[in-house]
């Protein structure tokens, strides 16, 4: 069924979106991730202009976030406390990262600077779970039984001072690292056009210690308001969100992220963390390979961009 | 005061005049009724988007009206050119820095219509001569106006080049060889095919008629592509009250999430 898009102004096959965002949604329930880093892409790839696929590709992450959160909030493995902190930084992040879009798009570098941040930022997370996800997965295998993460290392997080009791995480640190990690992840979110689950999730684990069992729930908490303050920034700013496009996407994601959450609760943690790594490494390496191969095309059009 | 501005303003004058003259000089002045007069029409000048438009086809027919016996030297031809609104287009370039393909060239074009059809008896270069070319525009190159701004590259030509290649690729810019045609001389048709990709705005039609490669009539008519219902609502909301629309993006994901989730808990339970 071809449908015309009012803002993006294309006309695409119905089923092709709605595929899209309920395989979308199945990683956002599966993996926490919002999965903007692999909407925006796709969506490049049927044809639609990138300022509507990222606009869009926020809105869509709403839905299928907000989907997952509610799912997770029922199991109780959502940290609130966490999340506002984290929502706090990741606000003020956004912003700084949409000036910065701006000031690339000036340039006509922002293409470049996207998929380099792309490629660096996927080949380093992807590379790191991958690693620690084998070595968790060998060790237990030869240790039978799953030993506790020793989670109350002293580090360099833990001098820090206005210290935050976070009950569900059961930690006890500044919130200053939480903001920082928020805010970092707010600006790459903007310039990348993601939620930024996929950064988020190993530097909740990694940087901040949280058990992973309540990563999933609190990422997809925080990226439920971030993607929604994206998606109004770019609706207001730029008037680049196709609500009709949103709502196909929309339509397969909430279902793909319900499945996903109910499949995510049958695998084991090491698992999907090893499944979330390949994945984030193809992506790297696809966009990699578009970086360092001769394009088939070396000239490129944009319409109604006169600075 | 006023004397030094005299020469300056004849010379402005002349300036203004001389394209005048030119045109005085092409058939369609009024004093001097062409030979051969367009009498056209177009099957539809509106088209409407709506939210199933699969793209659009026109027929643009008329007839040549005579006072005298039809010439007998160079056969008679038309043209027909279905012109999309214009908007500014930037084209860049890649080339290999330190091992990655990097934007570096570009060149700015101020005008160049998202959509263009040109329809023909036979290959534009047959029937028009490259001077009533310049002066019509007619083909794709001159169908693009001026570059905006100054160069910021030798040679431009691969860049126009370029973006006439990419946009027939994607069919928006097409030259239909034989696309039209004409009975006895008199009578000419032509269907034109509007990709499902339309964009909104004024779009127009040109006729043209060429003898031995001079351009003795044309015609112009427009055609209004314009979205209509859900499409317009949306579109218009989008750009008058983008708060609201936001807003509204947003309160449909959050229904959307809450109802799948609901469902879902639902479908367990029995």
């Amino acid at each position: 069924m071809q449908i015309y898009l009012p803002i993006a102004e294309v006309v695409v096959n119905a089923f092709t979106l709605i595929g899209l965002g309920g395989l979308v949604g199945l990683m956002s329930g599966l993996f926490g991730v919002g999965g903007g880093f692999l909407i925006t892409p796709l969506l490049f790839f049927i044809g639609i202009p990138p300022p509507i696929a990222v606009a869009t590709g926020a809105n869509q992450v709403v839905a299928s976030s907000f989907s997952g959160v509610l799912a997770h909030v029922k199991r109780k493995t959502v940290d609130f406390r966490m999340g506002w902190v984290l929502l706090a930084g990741g606000l003020v992040g956004s912003s700084i990262g949409v000036l910065l879009f701006n000031m690339l798009q000036r340039l006509g570098q922002v293409d470049l600077v996207v998929q380099l941040c792309y490629v660096i930022f996927l080949g380093l997370i992807g590379g790191m779970m991958f690693q620690e996800s084998l070595r968790a997965l060998r060790r237990t295998r030869v240790s039978g039984p799953i030993k506790p993460m020793r989670r109350h290392q002293h580090g360099w997080v833990h001098k820090w001072p206005l210290k935050i009791k976070f009950r569900a995480s059961g930690l006890y640190i500044s919130s200053i690292p939480v903001l920082l990690v928020g805010a970092a992840v707010g600006v790459l979110a903007a310039i990348m056009g993601v939620g930024g689950g996929f950064i988020m999730v190993p530097a909740m684990i990694y940087l901040l210690g949280m058990p992973t069992k309540v990563v999933i729930g609190t990422s997809l908490f925080q990226i439920t308001f971030l993607s929604a303050y994206t998606t109004l920034m770019h609706a207001v700013s730029s008037n680049t969100v196709d609500v009709m496009l949103a709502v196909l996407l929309i339509v397969g994601g909430v279902v793909g992220a319900q499945i996903g959450t109910q499949l995510g609760t049958r695998l084991r943690a090491e698992q999907l963390r090893i499944l979330l790594a390949l994945l984030v490494l193809a992506v790297c390496a696809k966009l990699a390979l578009d970086l360092f191969l001769r394009p088939d095309e070396l000239y490129s059009v944009t319409t109604g961009l006169l600075q | 005061m006023t004397r030094p501005l005299v020469p300056l303003l004849l010379t402005a004058l002349l300036a203004i005049a001389l394209p005048a003259r030119a045109q005085d000089a092409a058939p369609e002045s009024p004093e001097k009724e062409p030979p051969e007069k367009i009498v056209a029409g177009i099957s539809r000048e509106n088209i409407d988007i709506t939210t199933s438009f699969d793209g659009s086809e026109i027929i643009i027919y008329g007839a040549v009206k005579r006072q005298a016996p039809i010439p007998a030297d160079d056969p008679l031809d038309v043209v027909v050119a279905v012109a999309g609104p214009s908007e500014a287009v930037t084209v860049r370039h890649k080339e290999r820095k330190l091992g990655v393909w990097v934007n570096t060239g570009r060149v700015d074009i101020g005008a160049a219509p998202n959509f263009y059809v040109i329809a023909s008896t036979r290959p534009l270069h047959l029937i028009l001569t490259p001077q009533q070319d310049q002066v019509h525009r007619i083909s794709v190159p001159l169908v693009m106006r001026s570059f905006a701004g100054p160069l910021e590259v030798e040679d431009a030509v691969p860049y126009t080049e370029a973006l006439v290649r990419l946009r027939q690729n994607s069919g928006y810019y097409r030259q239909d060889n034989g696309a039209v045609r004409l009975v006895e001389n008199t009578l000419f048709r032509a269907d034109v095919r509007l990709p499902s990709n339309l964009i909104e705005g004024a779009y127009s039609a040109r006729i043209f008629l060429l003898r031995g490669g001079e351009v003795l009539d044309t015609f112009r008519a427009p055609i209004e592509v314009r979205k209509v219902g859900l499409e317009r609502w949306l579109y218009r909301l989008a750009l008058e009250y983008p708060f609201v629309y936001g807003i509204m993006s947003l309160a449909i994901a959050i229904a959307a999430g809450w109802g799948a989730s609901a469902a879902f808990r639902q479908f367990r339970r029995n």
